[in-house]
């Protein structure tokens, strides 16, 4: 009998032997399948938790009426009433700890999002009041003029 | 000849793996398997584009940006609006320049004038990650670095990804992309740590017109499932069989 | 723009008309690269293998030389997989966490038993060269020696016999390891079409057809390729043979090798004609059913990349060596052209399937022009770009001269030296 024929078949199991002590290691010990079968299910199950802590930015109108209360009476009787704080003062995260003042956002190109006219019959695009931006006080923000917390108001 | 039979006990156990392979591919794709594992949650979500709504002021892809650390100048993005306007000569004109980030403040599509009296249509179509139920994305990943939750959504393991772009190529739908800054695949989650406190995705926080809607499939009482379940509503691409949880009121013939 | 914003793919890609954002060419030039390695590998497998399995006595030189050439492959076909990766410091994770699901993951372990098994072959043949080595050497003066015999002595793994029997043995194991390893090498190959195949979101991909034309045209390659080589390294080796003035006539070097060319040829050409079938099958039926996609692919493939795919594969790569190879009057100098034009061919091939695939968009109407970086200015555009691609083609000669050093593989002695 030659056994030296199975020389290779020890090196092989060996190999293989090295990736599952490796695997002791190198994977994670909640890896596997969690909750549905192998095809959708197969992952490390921490990793759920990591991105549900992941950190929020946009904190939602109704955190901002807890301290800006009037600001958004104003806002919620007028044409913008749908529109979110946010939007235009950006995302508040922790406001005002650290960032006491959120980085207010004036630019034309911003109403424009809305505003600017577009003749497309099947949006309600044509419904908005809007603008051809080149024919309407090119060098000026919007905001010079229009009252953005409630934008019937014109300031002369 | 007994050595030449026990050479072949190296190889019976290489080739029982390499034949296993495909035969247990088989067994782990049962849709009936997936279905009941998923059943007994009391969440699956879902979501509702009205594009009749839609005004293409991109706000959405603005948030989502910002609320998932997309870097903004970067040309990818998790959710994106298209513009769509179809004209009597029987051309449809599409664009998404910087997936809708900006807005669309003018009618120039691809620097090509289009006169309003030409327009037939004209309409926008906001776009994201449909969570499908049986994700073409999850099947193919070769680490098990993306996965379904019990409540539908996809994700993406950062930490184990390894950056092959298999998930990206088998997307029908093109929502993913690899993060410039994490160097992995990545696309919207319809903001899990956000839904997961009870919040709205940031996208459906900003819209301001309603276009965007959140849903809990699983909640008779959840008025966004009601309209899905009992009115007219369409998803994308259904023929690649992914079950997409993205549904569409308005959807148009011309929307690709 | 800061490293930071370069998204993936954004400097190679360029889109015309509507493309969905999110999309690039993904997949670029170390994606065309892999594919044609593992595909010389399968290839000069098979070419060892007729020999060994189906004794064909006149491939016999030659066999030895692709079994040993195979093994300078392994390594570099997954090299283009280790520039590709955008984690590659993770690239062992298909091992430790295979998601079996996935035609890559697979892989992963065929390719892993595709290397044992080859590696073991090669033990059997060329044990008792090894064994002569650590004798010969025993004793020599000299670092070089030295270090040289303890390689020989691993290489052992400490079997010594040298009986008839213990030979007979090594040659019987060495015959059922190549007999295994063909379907193990269309395994792989066959894979390697899989994860194309299988990707229903791309419609150019998207076939049960191809695997099978990856495997014959993996084949095609590898016999090619390993025909080629030998062809040059003989012709070097007559050429200086005579320039020594050595007893061995030199058409008497030539006539040896013409039944090697002549034999190996006939195989060349019969898995050619299945490749090009089965790829003829495939266009014609797509064009005959005319699915949704069928629009925006019939404009690439008749458009822009018409003379990639009916030019430069089809004619040249195709058509042409096949004519070369059927003449009669085959002279040495033709086969080698007809070679070379078989191996620009099946990278051809390569290159419009997977850059083809992704020349129109997801949203089939628009599509993306593929610009492969030159100069690299940075380390993904080395990576992806010519110079990786050069890398990827120069490395398995370096190999192949390395491990010849040790397993020599080009000499005519029957005991393996």
């Amino acid at each position: 009998m030659k056994w030296h024929v199975l020389r290779p078949l020890w090196v092989a199991i060996g190999l293989v032997g090295a990736i599952f002590v490796a695997r002791e290691f190198l994977v994670p010990d909640d890896f596997g399948v969690h909750g549905q079968n192998f095809t959708y299910g197969f992952h490390r199950l921490s990793n759920v938790q990591e991105w549900k802590d992941f950190p929020v930015k946009y904190q939602g109108r109704e955190s901002c009426e807890e301290c800006h209360e009037e600001n958004l009476t104003a806002l919620n009787g007028s044409t913008h009433q749908t529109v979110e704080c946010e939007n235009c003062h950006g995302p508040s995260i922790d406001h005002p700890d650290p960032n006491e003042f959120l980085p207010l956002d004036k630019d034309r190109a911003l109403c424009l999002r809305c505003h600017a006219f577009l003749d497309y019959p099947n949006t309600d695009r044509g419904a908005l009041v809007s603008i051809v931006d080149r024919t309407h006080k090119r060098r000026y923000e919007c905001v010079k003029c229009h009252n953005p917390h409630d934008p019937k108001e014109y300031y002369e | 000849m007994t050595c030449s039979r026990r050479d072949f006990l190296k190889d019976a156990v290489g080739g029982t793996l390499a034949s296993a392979l495909p035969l247990s591919a088989f067994v782990f794709l049962s849709t009936d398997e997936a279905k009941a594992a998923i059943a007994d949650s009391k969440v699956r979500w879902a979501f509702l584009v009205d594009t009749t709504k839609c005004i293409g002021c991109g706000l959405c892809v603005k948030a989502c940006k910002t609320e998932n650390e997309i870097p903004y100048d970067a040309a990818v993005t998790r959710t994106w609006v298209e513009r769509y306007v179809v004209t009597k000569d029987g051309k449809t004109h599409i664009d998404s320049p910087m997936g809708g980030r900006d807005g669309y403040t003018t009618d120039l599509i691809r620097d090509e004038e289009i006169e309003p009296e030409d327009i037939d249509k004209a309409f926008f179509v906001p776009k994201l990650c449909n969570q499908c139920d049986n994700p073409a994305c999850v099947q193919v990943c070769p680490v098990g670095a993306t996965y379904q939750t019990n409540d539908g959504i996809v994700l993406v393991d950062r930490d184990w990804c390894i950056g092959c772009g298999y998930c990206i190529m088998a997307c029908p739908y093109g929502v993913r992309f690899f993060h410039p800054e994490h160097k992995v695949a990545d696309k919207c989650n319809f903001c899990y740590h956000r839904i997961s406190k009870g919040m709205e995705p940031a996208c459906v926080e900003c819209c301001s017109f309603g276009a965007r809607r959140l849903a809990n499939l699983r909640d008779p009482d959840d008025p966004v499932t009601k309209i899905i379940t009992t009115e007219r509503v369409a998803v994308l691409k259904d023929e690649y069989g992914t079950k997409p949880h993205v549904f569409y009121i308005g959807l148009d013939a011309n929307v690709r | 723009m800061s490293e930071e914003l370069i998204v993936h793919g954004i400097e190679w890609t360029v889109k015309e008309l509507f493309v969905y954002p999110n999309e690039y060419i993904y997949w670029s030039i170390q994606i065309v690269m892999y594919p044609y390695m593992t595909g010389l590998v399968a290839g000069a497998f098979v070419l060892s293998s007729l020999y060994h399995v189906f004794g064909q006595k006149e491939l016999k030189e030659i066999a030895q030389f692709s079994l040993v050439f195979s093994l300078a492959l392994l390594p570099v076909a997954a090299l283009p997989l280790l520039l590709h990766l955008q984690q590659p410091m993770r690239a062992m994770e298909p091992l430790l966490t295979p998601h079996f699901t996935s035609a890559i993951a697979a892989f992963g372990i065929v390719f892993t038993a595709y290397a044992l098994i080859v590696l073991s072959e090669i033990w059997f043949v060329y044990r008792e060269y090894f064994i002569a080595q650590v004798h010969a050497l025993k004793g020599e003066p000299g670092l070089a020696n030295a270090m040289s015999r303890i390689v020989y002595r691993v290489l052992t793994i400490g079997a010594y016999d040298v009986s008839e029997e213990a030979l007979r043995v090594d040659k019987k194991a060495a015959t059922i390891l190549a007999a295994i390893g063909i379907p193990v090498a269309c395994f792989l190959h066959g894979y390697a079409g899989f994860i194309f195949g299988s990707v229903k979101a791309n419609a150019l991909w998207m076939s049960p057809l191809m695997p099978v034309i990856f495997i014959m045209s993996a084949v095609v390659s590898g016999i090619a390729l390993c025909m080629l080589t030998y062809i040059v390294i003989m012709e070097w080796q007559a050429f200086r043979r005579r320039r020594k003035g050595s007893g061995v006539e030199a058409s008497e070097i030539k006539g040896a090798e013409k039944e090697i060319i002549n034999q190996a040829t006939r195989y060349l050409l019969g898995f050619l004609i299945a490749a090009i079938s089965l790829e003829m099958l495939d266009l014609i039926f797509r064009g005959y059913t005319a699915m949704k996609s069928w629009d925006i692919l019939r404009s690439v493939m008749y458009g822009k990349d018409f003379v990639n795919i009916f030019v430069l594969q089809y004619t040249l790569g195709n058509l042409v060596p096949f004519v070369l190879l059927i003449l009669p009057g085959r002279t040495l100098k033709r086969t080698v052209l007809a070679l070379l034009l078989v191996l620009f061919g099946v990278f051809m091939m390569r290159w419009n399937v997977v850059i083809g695939g992704q020349a129109f968009s997801l949203s089939f109407s628009g599509y993306m022009h593929y610009e492969i970086p030159v100069i690299p200015h940075s380390i993904e555009t080395f990576k992806e770009g010519v110079f990786g691609a050069l890398t990827v083609i120069a490395t398995p000669f370096v190999l192949f001269w390395i491990i010849n050093k040790f397993v020599p593989s080009l000499r005519r002695d029957a005991r393996g030296s």
